[in-house]
């Protein structure tokens, strides 16, 4: 029987799958989202920053703000699975394509709040060709969330001339 | 109000708004439940680093500013809105390295809500990068908070 890995090793080698897929994309860096990872799971989070703001009066949050935090989250969950099982069998996965948005439809529940948002996507349908992804996005209280929002994506092929 | 002084108001209140001046949002027409905002290619809004195209949070975000501004000039006067819902359409990438102009009307409010529709596009008009469609929420001057 194989020997399980270090532990060292596992975690090194997430995270650096992670990392190469944040990094390689400049609105990300941009926008300063980061990813927690438990095992699998992974957490958005939009750390707050005074240029995140739409509406200086209450101040909240601007919608498009949130809207990008959790387009980015669905698609960050979305490459994350698709890499899974080849990062897990030692393939090299810096070089994959990312989902292309087909439709987003986002709801705003409650004003977002001058502060660290966090995001969690759920992938309700994922086909060879088309994938179905449910976000939800809260603060301070993960039962209330501050938007939620649904989209349809549109997955990398393999490399074909067809 | 006139037209020109509505315009202006409407031109500094989204340059106040952080986000739209950090993404580099500018009105260039505004008025009577319509907006056109226009945001430049920027290196740094990059979604898909091995073609340059914009991230659709990006586009989001232009659509989400300007259908809210075309809200704010509505004949109804409201002295405040928050998007409810937007619903965005992607139809194609949008050419690295073409400023995106976004144009939205608010085409129908009630008491409390108001109604958009929204297009974005690049240097090519005649085929639109993302649409959107969406409700606002409307504060009204006399009814008080909604």
């Amino acid at each position: 029987m194989k020997r399980p890995e270090p532990v060292q090793v596992i975690k090194q080698r997430r995270d650096k799958a992670l990392q190469s897929l944040l990094q390689g994309v400049p609105y990300i860096q941009f926008m300063g989202f980061k990813f927690d990872r438990r095992g699998d799971e992974l957490t958005g989070i939009m750390p707050y920053q005074d240029m995140l703001i739409g509406n200086p009066m209450l101040p909240a949050l601007h919608g498009g703000a949130t809207a990008a935090f959790l387009e980015t989250t669905a698609i960050v969950e979305l490459s994350w699975a698709m890499m899974w099982d080849r990062m897990e069998a030692g393939e090299d996965v810096t070089k994959l394509r990312l989902p292309k948005t087909i439709d987003f439809t986002i709801d705003y529940l409650r004003a977002g709040l001058p502060r660290d948002a966090y995001a969690r996507a759920t992938i309700n349908r994922s086909g060879r060709r088309y994938a179905s992804v449910h976000v939800e996005a809260w603060q301070d209280n993960r039962s209330r969330l501050f938007a939620q929002a649904t989209g349809h994506f549109l997955m990398p092929q393999p490399d074909t001339n067809t | 109000m006139t037209n020109e002084r509505q315009t202006l108001i409407a031109k500094q209140f989204i340059s106040a708004l952080p986000y739209a001046h950090a993404l580099g949002m500018e009105v260039t027409e505004i008025g009577d439940g319509h907006a056109t905002i226009t945001m430049p290619y920027d290196l740094r809004l990059v979604g898909d680093p091995e073609t340059g195209v914009i991230h659709g949070g990006a586009v989001s975000a232009l659509l989400d500013t300007c259908a809210g501004a075309s809200v704010m000039v509505h004949g109804s006067k409201p002295v405040g809105t928050a998007t409810l819902d937007l619903r965005i359409d992607y139809m194609r990438s949008a050419k690295p390295g073409d400023m995106i102009t976004a144009r939205a009307e608010c085409y129908h409010v009630t008491r409390s809500v108001a109604f958009i529709r929204a297009t974005a596009m690049d240097a090519d008009t005649s085929r639109p990068v993302a649409t959107a469609t969406g409700a606002f929420t409307i504060q009204t001057a006399k009814g008080g908070k909604t």
